[in-house]
């Protein structure tokens, strides 16, 4: 997703793009989590500088793209499970609004009039209307269709090509050599090793995700739907599973219910323990999804760094070399002012946000 | 519920599927000494093979295939011995969802049972044996979503319910050696078979006549169903294909057409074929949806398996059709085998390297029999091209095969699954099962088995429970009824 907006974007100020993946369009990670595109999870702070920019591009984007990738500006709402958690989320909620999010408040008739099927005796909640949803797939497809790059897949990166005074000229594949003098590292989850190629170091680390999927159903869960405890996860540092009812209903049909969050490297088993928490989070969020079956389950591994924000522009130590990866679980959202603000280091303009807190050259080596 | 079961502290083996490997395997292993708990999701033991309809095994009782029968007899009646004595128990409709290793070091198999398949029923094991078998595939062609366009399994049921009968038009088509039976058994039952539609050409069978020399059962199995089919007045059309059905509400015609040495049709060879039925199938697949869950490694597209049939996770046997698919008689000497190794090891007595020499030489040669016909019946190798873009392709999602071809030639799909991102194509109901190598075929790409961790669509609700502690709540009276989970979780 993030490679596809850096070639949109890219391509679009003017520049000559060549797209390269080892596998098909989103064969990542992009092809293995959801589309929510969100702001109300995230604190104030340079993540949410961001979210705030990439929803603005998104419905831009929607205008050209919408129905083919299923853009859906539905909204969130995220419910408190006690009055305390109403308290701890009404805080958040302010702290928000002070940055530019659009959050209102919910009694609890208000919450059921916005999702009738929620369990009963919930305190209130709080409404987003910013936060909307994209097919991953179907986006990351559209967007490099649109912008008219090269696309080269089945290609995969084996050196990044540098000059005799270390600045990059281009990268090798396993199909021959591709010259440019710029180079983005959008390689997701895999973005560390394609930085150690360019004899750089960023520590990007995988997070294990498990997404339920069930089946059609007409439309109950009309809003992406979660339980507050969800925010402390996504801050969270830990590596034991944690695991919040994020439930939405989809244009075709299925309702997703995700995300788990674990820290266990690339183990493709399929565990039960997680999959299991992701339906009791939902039961309990929509009692009438008890007898609705899932059909089936995937997972994806989030590329995340160590302070939990993405490394975007240039790379101090590797002249021509731009990063563009570690989004973790945004990085659909994050996609378009990622692609957007690339571009315009790119073509020399300054860009719309301070880069300074994605810096990939943050982390000393130590930090990994 | 049998009280003061003998092998009451013996090593338990949860067995799925009751088919030809199950049974064998549960027998063998009950006969050692191992306590055996068999899962199948049908209400009787026999898995695919033995569930035929009586009409049409009893076309085929005489003679040949009479000591089939009697292997099946003897089977039932083995199993009924042992769960008399409490050896085995046979959860029947019991549809297996999903098995796991446990962190004590066995293994919980979750079930789904009752009516509506709505209540859970789990079953702690010290080792599973994955004997679920495969399904039938289909390759498209234009028109065959067409009400009365059904598998070849799907005639079977037509049979056995009394739906095709005496009177009936029926065309058999696709490739491999499960038309034959079809096309015997449904003329058997008295419906007019207008044609038998072999694609591939089993004239080139008899030059692999090594390999077929060793096998006199199977020889005499096809002289067999060759003699039925003559005295049904069955025209057998090999290196002919169904290019067509037609039909508005439902199926009225076929055209078929011969093909040439590429695999495509022949011009002017096109012929029309009225009849009520078609009966297609292009071959099975293993089922790996449990084995992938557990973590087993797969070998292209079935479980791997090794000499005692062991899979690559510690305590999880495979045989049957889920590792490969050959014949009744080759599950059967799987099945054995699994289920023998399974028992000497659960008992902490590893076999030896020539355990079971006659089931190991049973096996070998129905291995290279089975290897001749794979290499003979395949699907045509110009099938792709007759499939038109308004050609619906994933039926339940409802793709068409232009959609298909547009991810692949416009969206960058480079995959199964990321046709399947792109299309929806695999991911309704069927999650694939029926449509991928389909799927495949079409986007140029090779088919690899799709990752599906629920062998079954599980209700949230039980999802949501799943391995609860069955002593802990005492709220799951379907779990405590099992009894088994208890004894052995405690055991193992
Ligand atoms: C379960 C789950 C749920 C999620 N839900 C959401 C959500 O709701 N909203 C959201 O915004 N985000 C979500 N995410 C996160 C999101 O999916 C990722 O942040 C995003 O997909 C990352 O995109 P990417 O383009 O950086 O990485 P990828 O999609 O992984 O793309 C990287 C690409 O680089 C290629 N590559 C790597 N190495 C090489 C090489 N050497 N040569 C050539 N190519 C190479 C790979 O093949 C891959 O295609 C979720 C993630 C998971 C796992
Ligand atoms: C129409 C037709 C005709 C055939 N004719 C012949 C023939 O003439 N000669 C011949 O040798 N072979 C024939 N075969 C092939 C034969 O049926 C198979 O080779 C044989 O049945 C394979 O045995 P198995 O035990 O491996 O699997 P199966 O017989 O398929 O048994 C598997 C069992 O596992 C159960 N199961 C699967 N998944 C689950 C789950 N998740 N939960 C619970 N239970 C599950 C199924 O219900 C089934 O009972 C025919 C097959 C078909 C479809």
């Amino acid at each position: 997703m993030v490679g596809a907006a850096c070639a949109l974007y890219a391509s679009r100020a003017g520049l000559d793009v060549i797209l390269v993946d080892r596998g098909p369009v989103a064969g990542g990670t992009t092809g293995a989590g959801e589309g929510n595109l969100l702001v109300s999870d995230k604190e104030p702070g340079p993540e949410l500088a961001l979210a705030l920019l990439s929803t603005g591009l998104w419905a831009g984007l929607a205008e050209e793209f919408g129905t083919a990738v299923e853009y859906e500006a539905k909204g969130g709402v995220v419910v408190a499970s006690s009055t305390g958690g109403l308290t701890a989320l009404e805080e958040f909620a302010q702290g928000q609004r002070a940055a530019g999010v659009l959050a209102e408040p919910l009694a609890p008739h208000a919450l059921y009039d916005l999702e009738p099927h929620l369990a009963p005796g919930l305190p209130g909640g709080v409404h987003y209307p910013q936060d909307s949803q994209v097919m991953p797939a179907l986006a990351a497809a559209h967007l490099i269709r649109g912008s008219g790059a090269r696309l080269l897949t089945g290609h995969t990166v084996t050196a990044v090509l540098r000059t005799p005074g270390g600045a990059v000229r281009g990268v090798r594949t396993d199909r021959g050599d591709l010259l440019a003098p710029a180079v983005v590292n959008a390689a997701g989850t895999w973005g560390g090793d394609l930085a150690a190629l360019a004899g750089t170091h960023l520590p990007v680390l995988p997070r294990r995700g498990f997404v339920l999927v069930t089946e059609p159903l007409p439309r109950r869960v009309r809003h992406k739907v979660y339980a507050a405890d969800y925010v402390a996860d996504v801050a969270s540092d830990s590596a034991a599973l944690q695991t919040s009812p994020v439930v939405e209903g989809t244009a075709a049909g299925p309702v997703l219910i995700g995300a788990s969050r674990e820290r266990v490297g690339f183990d493709r088993t399929y565990s039960l323990p997680a999959l299991r928490a992701l339906a009791a989070g939902a039961t309990r969020l929509f009692p009438f999804l008890a007898d609705v079956h899932a059909l089936r389950a995937y997972l994806g591994f989030r590329p995340y760094l160590p302070d939990h924000l993405p490394a975007i522009g240039p790379d101090p130590r590797v002249p021509g070399l731009h990063h563009a990866c570690g989004h973790e679980g945004a990085g659909i959202g994050l996609a378009t002012a990622t692609g957007h603000l690339i571009a315009q280091v790119l073509t020399g303009h300054p860009p719309d946000l301070d880069l300074a807190p994605f810096r990939p050259d943050r982390f000393t080596e130590e930090s990994a | 519920m049998t009280d003061r079961c003998p092998g009451r502290d013996a090593p338990h083996l949860a067995v799925i599927g009751a088919g030809p490997a199950g049974l064998a395997a549960a027998l063998a292993a009950a006969a050692r000494g191992v306590r055996v708990t068999l899962l199948d999701a049908e209400p009787e033991a026999g898995g695919q093979f033995y569930r035929q309809p009586a009409a049409a095994l009893r076309a085929r009782r005489p003679q040949a295939l009479h000591h089939q029968w009697r292997t099946f007899a003897r089977l039932r009646h083995g199993l009924a011995r042992h769960i008399a004595a409490g050896r085995v128990r046979h959860a029947r409709e019991h549809h297996v969802w999903f098995a796991e290793r446990a962190p004590d070091g066995g293994f919980t198999v979750h079930a789904l049972t009752g009516p509506g398949r709505g209540d859970p029923a789990e079953v702690r094991a010290d080792a599973v044996l994955l004997a679920t078998g495969g399904h039938e595939t289909v390759l498209p062609f234009p028109g065959w979503t067409l009400p009365g366009v059904v598998t070849a399994g799907g005639a079977q049921a037509m049979l056995k319910a009394g739906l095709v009968t005496s009177g009936n038009t029926a065309v058999v088509a696709g490739t491999g050696p499960l038309l034959l039976p079809v096309a015997t058994g449904l003329a058997a039952a008295g419906v007019d078979v207008r044609a038998l539609v072999e694609s591939a050409d089993p004239g080139a069978l008899p030059r692999q006549a090594r390999a077929l020399a060793a096998q006199p059962g199977k020889l005499a199995e096809g002289a067999l169903y060759a003699g039925q089919l003559l005295r049904h007045r069955v025209r057998v059309l090999t290196r002919h294909t169904v290019v067509e059905a037609h039909g508005t509400e439902r199926l009225e015609a076929v055209t078929v057409a011969a093909l040439d040495a590429g695999g495509r049709t022949r011009p002017g060879t096109a012929r029309r074929i009225a009849c009520a039925t078609l009966a297609v199938g292009h071959g099975m697949l293993p089922h790996t949806d449990l084995a992938d869950a557990l973590g087993c490694r797969l070998a292209g597209p079935a479980v791997h398996a090794d000499d005692e049939q062991r899979t690559d996770v510690p305590g999880v046997w495979a045989a049957g059709e889920c590792t490969g698919v050959g014949g009744a008689a080759l599950s059967l000497a799987e099945g054995h085998i699994a289920g023998r190794s399974a028992a000497a090891r659960l008992l902490g007595a590893p076999p030896g390297p020539d355990a079971w020499p006659e089931a190991a030489r049973t096996r070998a040669r129905l291995r290279a029999f089975s290897a001749v016909l794979d290499a003979v019946y395949t699907p045509p190798p110009g099938w792709g091209e007759r499939v038109t873009d308004a050609t619906v392709v994933c039926r339940c999602e409802e793709v068409t095969a232009g959609a298909i071809r547009a991810s692949v030639r416009e969206l960058g799909a480079g995959d199964v699954r990321t046709v399947k991102l792109l299309t929806r194509a695999g991911m309704g109901w069927c999650q694939g099962r029926m449509c991928a190598p389909a799927v495949a075929g079409l986007a140029g790409c090779a088919f690899t088995p799709s990752r599906r961790p629920f062998a079954r669509p599980v209700p949230l609700g039980v999802l949501a429970r799943a391995g609860e502690d069955a002593g802990g709540d005492g709220g799951r009276a379907e779990d405590q009824g099992e009894g088994d989970g208890r004894a052995a979780g405690a055991g193992g």
